[in-house]
Order: C-alpha cells, then structure tokens, then sequence
C-alpha cells in the first residue's frame, strides 16, 4: 500500500508543532500513571478542574495570546510563545 | 466493595478515536498545514509563515462578518430563548392537543436548511410571495433583495422561525418533568403565576435553557445555508456572516492560504464559546 500525503502539505514547523501537543499529551499520561486522579481542585476560577483542564485553558489561553500578539504586535511571536508558557505555568499553579 | 479500575476499558474508545481522528484531526492538521502557505493549485505549496494570520487580524473585512455574526447570534438569542419558553408555559400538558402541539412544533425542525432557505426566499419576494406582496399591499417599503435592513428582517424572523421550535421543545420536555406537588405547595402559599415561574418553572428550567442557548448560538454563529439562500450575502455584503464569506473566500476566490487561517480563527473562537458553556453547565450541576 502506497500512502501519499502530499496533499496534507506537511511542513516542518506545523510538524513540529503538532508533535509538541503529542508530547504534551504523553506527558500528561505519564503524570497521571504517577499520580492517579488528575488532582482536581479548585482554584481561582472557582469551578473544579482536573490537569487535563488546566492543559486545556493553557492551550486555548495560548492560542489567544499568538492571535492577538499577531493582530496587535509587529514584534516577533517568540515573544508570544514567552509568554504563553508564562500564562500556561500560572494556570498549573492557580487555576 | 471497592471499586476496580481497569485501565484496558480504554481501548474500548479507540475505534471512536480513530474515527475522530478521520473526520476531524486529520482536517484540521491540513488546515493548520494550508494556513502557513500559498498555493496555486496542483499541489504545490509556498512557505508564508503567519503572514496569512496577520493579513486576516488586521483586515476590516474579517472583523465586519465577525460582528455581523455576533450580532445576528445575539438577537436570535434574544427572540428565540424568550419566545421558545412562552410558547412552551402556553402549550397544553395534558389531552388530544399535546400531541398536536408537538407536531406542528416538530415540523419546522425536520425541514432541511437549503429547503428553508428557499422557503422564505420565495416567501420574502415582492412579486410571488405572500409576505413580502402582503407587507407591500400595507404600505411597507420591504424589499430584502435591495434594503438591507429587511435583509437582516429576513434572516432573523427565518431563523426565529426554524429553531424556536428547538427551545419550545426542550423547555416544555422540562416543565412537564415538575411533579404536581410543586404547583400544590405553591397554590396553598398562595405563589402568584410570576412566583411560580420564577421559584419552580425557571430553575428547573435552567439546565435546559443553558442547553438550548449553547446550542442555538453554536448553530447560528456558524449559520451558512439559510442565508446563503436567501440573500446570498447581500445585499453588498449586510449579511455575509462568518461562514459565507469563508466560502467566498475558499471557494470563490481559491484563496486556502487565507481561508485555512481564517478557519482557524473561526475554529478558536468556537472552542472558547463551547468551553464557557460547558463549564458553566458542569459548575452548575456540580452546584445542584
């Protein structure tokens, strides 16, 4: 069987990109074979959340930030990807 | 007894993932792939970076179809949740016409959307059709291939009138879920009718209405069909909403460059909004 991919037009950064998500979620699997049961708790948000959860508003929080530094900013994304692992180390921390 | 964790129920779900990842991962990866380069077809694709993500967030064309839609989601919100809750404390609970109350309640909802377009499109003109000949005869300027106002007229009062239905049903699927002894207990308090609808037919109601509302925007902030029918856009562009201008723009122009970003755009803001409602909807719960 011959698979051809060419028209997913795969490029190395969205690879790349990808593959870190992949990661993460393996990571998050590993965490929790540790240390069963998610921690669910309840921060600053005032509702319950797991890991997973907290993986989940990081990751959209993230996007957002990438977004809006696109739209608003003319200075480089790294900045924005800064950012979003600050934003992302707060939400494990608080929410 | 203690309760067993088997971890190997998991594969269980993997059929489901794979079929996930067929219908939706794989897609999005590819839309993700589009959104970082230029084509001119034939496969062959040109390196752009975010550049297609800058063009979109600075263009006022992107925001205007995203304000039309907010707007158009907001006030059928506003028509939709009210009436639907109306017709439902209205509708019978007991005899011969339940059935017929859920029927002609049900039939909107069965009529597929290009069907419904086509419907009000012929219903809307001035020439042929009853309401727009009939909103003429009294003396009304209506014309919603021309004016713009009457466009959005059309589109609203044809979305109130596909899916109003869908809150009716679920509010009175809810409201006759009251046990008697509520209404018994409030009769011998002496609860006035707004008493009663705002301490026992409201709250239990609510799971219901947040239900009804998350669906009803999710629905009408990605609206395609029934105004692609009826007005197509126009007239200029009053009612190109998100999604018909993403067809414009895919399709009619063979820009996937800018359309796979503007999609994911789209996509984000969608995931915010189903996020928001969820989890209030489980707070909630967890709350009961």
């Amino acid at each position: 069987m011959n698979l051809n991919f060419t028209w997913m037009a795969w490029t190395w950064p969205t690879a790349g990109f990808f593959l870190a998500i992949l990661f993460l979620i393996v990571c998050m699997g590993i965490w929790e074979y540790v240390s069963p049961g998610g921690n669910p708790r309840t921060g600053i948000l005032r509702f319950e959340t797991t890991r997973g959860d907290r993986l989940f508003i990081s990751l959209l929080g993230a996007a957002f930030i990438h977004i809006a530094w696109l739209g608003l900013m003319d200075a480089s994304l790294w900045w924005a990807l800064l950012l979003s692992a600050g934003y992302a180390i707060c939400v494990f921390l608080f929410v | 007894m203690e309760k067993t964790w088997n971890n190997k129920a998991w594969f269980m779900v993997l059929p489901v993932l794979v079929l996930v990842a067929f219908s939706a991962v794989i897609p999005l990866m590819t839309v993700v792939n589009y959104s970082v380069q230029d084509t001119f077809g034939n496969n062959e694709f040109f390196w752009n970076g975010t550049q297609w993500f800058t063009d979109l967030l600075r263009s006022q064309r992107f925001w205007d179809s995203l304000s039309r839609n907010l707007i158009f989601s907001a006030v059928i919100l506003a028509l939709e949740i009210p009436l639907g809750i109306l017709i439902a404390l209205n509708m019978p609970k007991k005899g011969a016409w339940v059935s017929v109350c859920l029927v002609l309640m049900a039939l909107p909802l069965l009529i597929p959307w290009n069907v419904v377009g086509t419907i009000w499109q012929i219903f809307g003109r001035t020439d042929i059709g009853l309401f727009g000949y009939v909103a003429n005869a009294l003396g009304f300027d209506y014309n919603y291939v021309q004016d713009p106002v009457d466009a959005w007229l059309t589109v609203i009062i044809m979305d109130v009138w596909h899916w109003t239905s869908l809150v009716v049903l679920l509010c009175y699927a809810s409201l006759v879920s009251i046990p008697d002894a509520y209404y018994q207990a409030a009769k011998i308090d002496g609860a006035s009718r707004l008493a009663v609808f705002r301490y026992i037919q409201l709250p239990k109601m609510r799971r219901v209405l947040t239900i009804a509302i998350l669906l009803r925007f999710m629905d009408s902030f990605m609206i395609y069909t029934e105004p692609f029918v009826v007005t197509g856009g126009g007239p200029g562009n009053s009612t190109t909403f998100l999604s018909i201008d993403l067809v414009k723009m895919a399709l009619g122009q063979f820009d996937l460059g800018p359309a796979a970003a503007m999609s994911i755009v789209y996509f984000l803001i969608i995931l915010l909004f189903s996020w928001v409602f969820y989890t209030v909807m489980t707070a909630t719960d967890a709350q009961n």
